[in-house]
């Protein structure tokens, strides 16, 4: 019980009447690799985008329920400091147009105005751009725009800068969907680092890569949580009908 | 058949070339507009002409030192009043497009981008001029500052919804609260949009002359204080342009020279900055 | 050895985490923002709600200024041919008379110019650098201020007027509601010429094709299928030039002859030495010595006010829809 991270007790989402997250009961431990599929508009995204709260910034979007962080439920807290303790990586890498790499991997601390010295920064680049695989392609080049990198590279940007403000939990909404295989093999190898250190949440909507990354799976199926199980077991033998459907392909 | 294809054709030729015709043939007044100004204002300027105040009629020499500095601290403080606003105003209207106060701010714009400026210095003429007791350089600014707004206002809002809603998450998704997300990552990213809107409205402003009929008025002399009439550069032109006396009518061709000049320059580096922005994206 | 570099580092790239300063300040940090944030929202709401100020308060400025003519002056005002300020009798008819003449001669010089620019850089040639160029120059006829268009009409085209006239065998103003109309239609073409280029490109593609695959000349294709088009649009332009026109003060005050009297002829109405309402404000606001001649003038600005909120809004209202659909 004390291993866990995060819990969703009976969490809804809507957009205005539109009832897109129904009742979801979740718990998810440390360290693990959750992978969440399901065919498009079931309500994934959303889910994933209400345990930081950044669901609601959609106009019209409300939630119910519980999302509990370290049994602390969220939606009782600062959303700046949820947000600030969940990283997020997004479909498109978005780093800052308007900011070199070295800047991209501190932006949380220096769109804060939190004062941090040099030397500290420093470490906090390195090991954030190394941890994120990146350390060594632009070691160079720290203070170029990091919109001049590769996508498969904007994209480990994008995680390193998650990465350094050390959060507890990071979510990934389709990482991969915008990159090249050559990219997506590069930041799925990423997936088993980083579970060392943290919990890993991923939106796919890809069957192999939640199959080759998770430990455990959750599909969703019209907002409803359906089936939330140990990869292997999920993919070899489903309990549910409509999980076992969508696996073998017949709607998508 | 052949020869109604024929006569198809060249009335089709014949609409193109008048098309043409009257397409190009207005550059014409503008051309010679910019030509006689240049002619009769470029040998008006010299460093007297720069440097001094209008001589009394009759006597040669004299500058217009006094519209130059009035029409600087004029649209300085405009500027000083409106940017601030007109960019807020930009952002809520791209923040929030569906609102009901962005549907009735966003027609207050339109309405302002229409309304003739005598009817802005008539107005500000009540707000500032009466209740202060004179003309002031503040009055002309602030009927500016209204002159201002919309061009600012709708070159923000439109630069902003260019920039992609990724931006907005990224940055929302490290914690970061939105008074930053805007002010650090969001208005840097528009930036050069944004200070193309205020070039431009500069532009227009700068020759602005009806606003400033009943608020700033003008001065003979050479004045800085803000609380007191002022001179500017549209004002200079129209006051000694509708005078009798022919060196009075050169001051005024100089001082033309002057503002098209800083117009044209403003227009180019709106153009310059715009062009850039668009690469950008 | 060599690694592929995702596998370089250990994984455990904190170990030894860096100060612990980032939990801490995290904390402090949401909550001291949390206050500017708010304040941040509150700041953008103002700034909007200002804006809906500044157009209510023009209006009710201008009622309130004007409210003596109004009730002293009746509906009188609107056709009332004597304006007399030291009898006390306003009558604004002939400003009216001026203004629409002026703004519609203008219109109606303008408009041929307008569409043909609107055509050209719309359909005949919507790209290289004779197109820029045009797409430039015209948007710098918008961009020259118009004391320097008044100022060069009363130097330059006012004698060329004044002989034309004395040709025609008219009292030789040179001044008057032609004159102005001239360099009003010059002023006004940019604002028609402009929406009309983009109307014209948004016309979708497959339905010129179609035309032209019917064996339909450039001509057949613009009058039958262009103009059809993007009829509403352009009668937009149109409106929109004619609230410009209607504003439009320093270059027609200088070029306007600025007469209170009302011509007996067209020809004389129409050559002479007229007045707009615009024009009459710039005047004679700095001499309205007593409340009810200013309040007059307001009144003038009230109506003009009025009128060119009207004329624009019904020109964004067909915009929006054109564009939208």
């Amino acid at each position: 019980m004390e291993n866990t991270i995060v819990r969703a007790e009976n969490y809804n989402a809507y957009f205005g009447d539109n009832h897109v997250v129904k009742d979801v009961n979740i718990s998810i431990n440390k360290n693990e690799v959750i992978a969440v599929m399901g065919p498009s508009g079931c309500g994934k995204t959303t889910f994933l985008r209400g345990i930081n709260r950044m669901h609601e910034l959609i106009p019209n979007a409300t939630a119910k329920g519980k999302i509990l962080l370290e049994g602390e439920n969220v939606y009782d807290m600062n959303a700046i400091y949820v947000r600030a303790k969940i990283g997020m990586v997004f479909q498109r890498p978005n780093p800052f147009p308007n900011l070199s790499i070295y800047d991209n991997v501190v932006a949380g601390y220096l769109l804060n105005g939190i004062k941090v010295s040099k030397a500290d920064k420093d470490v906090i680049v390195e090991r954030s751009l190394t941890s994120a695989a990146l350390w060594k392609e632009v070691k160079d080049s720290l203070h170029k725009k990091g919109t001049f990198l590769s996508g498969g590279q904007q994209q480990r940007l994008c995680i390193a800068r998650a990465i350094a403000m050390q959060p507890e939990l990071i979510l990934f909404d389709e990482p991969t969907s915008a990159l090249d295989p050559i990219s997506t093999s590069s930041v799925e190898a990423l997936f088993h680092e980083l579970k060392e250190n943290y919990t890993l949440i991923i939106v796919t909507h890809n069957m192999q890569q939640a199959a080759r990354v998770s430990d455990r799976t959750a599909f969703f199926y019209m907002g409803e949580l359906v089936e939330f199980d140990d990869t292997k077991q999920m993919f070899t033998a489903p309990a549910d009908q409509r999980t076992q459907n969508y696996i073998t392909g017949r709607f998508s | 058949m052949e020869a109604k294809i024929g006569t198809r054709n060249i009335k089709s030729m014949i609409f193109k070339g008048i098309i043409v015709f009257f397409a190009f043939v207005i550059t014409l007044p503008l051309i010679v507009v910019l030509l006689y100004i240049i002619k009769q204002g470029i040998t008006q300027v010299n460093w007297t002409f720069l440097t001094h105040v209008p001589a009394p009629p009759g006597e040669k020499g004299g500058g217009i030192i006094n519209a130059l500095t009035g029409s600087f601290i004029m649209v300085l403080m405009a500027s000083i009043v409106a940017v601030p606003v007109g960019i807020l105003a930009g952002i809520y209207l791209s923040e929030n497009p569906r609102t009901k106060l962005a549907y009735y701010s966003g027609l207050c714009v339109d309405i302002l981008q229409g309304v003739p400026s005598i009817v802005v210095g008539i107005v500000v003429y009540f707000w500032v001029v009466k209740p202060i007791g004179g003309f002031s350089a503040i009055a002309g600014s602030i009927a500016l500052a209204i002159m201002m707004l919309p061009i600012i206002i709708r070159s923000t809002e439109q630069t902003l919804k260019l920039l992609p809603d990724s931006l907005k998450e990224a940055a929302l998704s490290l914690g970061i609260p939105y008074h930053r997300v805007i002010l650090k990552v969001i208005i840097p990213c528009g930036f050069a949009g944004i200070l193309s809107g205020i070039t431009l409205s500069i532009a227009r402003i700068i020759g602005e002359t009806a606003p400033l009929l009943f608020t700033a008025l003008g001065n003979n002399y050479f004045s800085l204080k803000i609380t007191g009439q002022m001179e500017s550069l549209p004002h200079v032109i129209f006051t000694y342009a509708t005078s009798p006396y022919d060196d009075w009518h050169d001051l005024a061709w100089g001082a033309s020279f002057i503002l098209l000049l800083f117009v044209l320059t403003l227009n180019i580096v709106t153009k310059l900055l715009t062009r850039k922005w668009k690469i950008q994206l | 050895m060599i690694t592929s570099p995702v596998f370089t580092w250990a994984g455990n790239c904190f170990v030894n985490k860096p100060p612990n300063f980032v939990e801490n300040k995290r904390l402090e940090l949401s909550n001291g923002q949390l206050k500017w944030e708010t304040m941040f929202k509150l700041l953008l709401k103002v700034m909007s709600v200002l804006l809906v100020l500044i157009i209510v308060g023009v209006l009710i400025t201008l009622i309130i200024e004007s409210w003596p003519s109004i009730t002293s002056q009746g509906i009188k005002y609107i056709w009332g041919k004597v304006w007399d300020p030291v009898q006390n009798i306003y009558g604004a008819y002939p400003f009216l008379v001026g203004t629409l003449l002026t703004s519609f001669t203008a219109l109606i010089i303008s408009i041929p110019f307008s569409y043909a620019i609107a055509i050209y850089l719309g359909e005949y040639n919507p790209k290289g650098w004779l197109s820029d160029l045009l797409k430039n120059t015209i948007e710098l006829i918008a961009a020259v201020p118009s004391i320097i268009y008044g100022f060069w009409g009363l130097f330059v085209l006012v004698p060329l007027v004044r002989t034309l006239e004395m040709k025609l065998d008219i009292l030789p103003y040179g001044v008057g509601v032609f004159t102005a109309s001239i360099v009003l239609a010059v002023m006004i073409i940019p604002y028609g010429a402009s929406l009309g280029i983009t109307l014209i490109r948004m016309v979708p593609s497959p339905l010129k094709e179609g035309a032209y695959a019917l064996g339909a000349t450039r001509w057949e294709v613009i009058r039958n299928v262009i103009m059809p088009y993007t009829r509403s649009g352009l009668f937009a332009g149109v409106l929109l030039s004619l609230g410009r026109a209607l504003g439009e003060t320093m270059a027609v005050t200088m070029l306007i002859g600025n007469t209170t009297a009302v011509a007996d002829t067209f020809k004389n109405v129409f050559f002479g030495p007229g007045n707009t309402m615009a024009s009459v404000i710039a005047n004679e606001f700095a001499e309205a010595d007593h409340t009810l001649y200013l309040s007059a003038l307001i009144e003038l600005g009230l109506v003009l006010f009025v009128v060119t909120v009207i004329i624009n809004m019904i020109g964004k209202r067909i915009i929006t829809r054109v564009t939208k659909s």
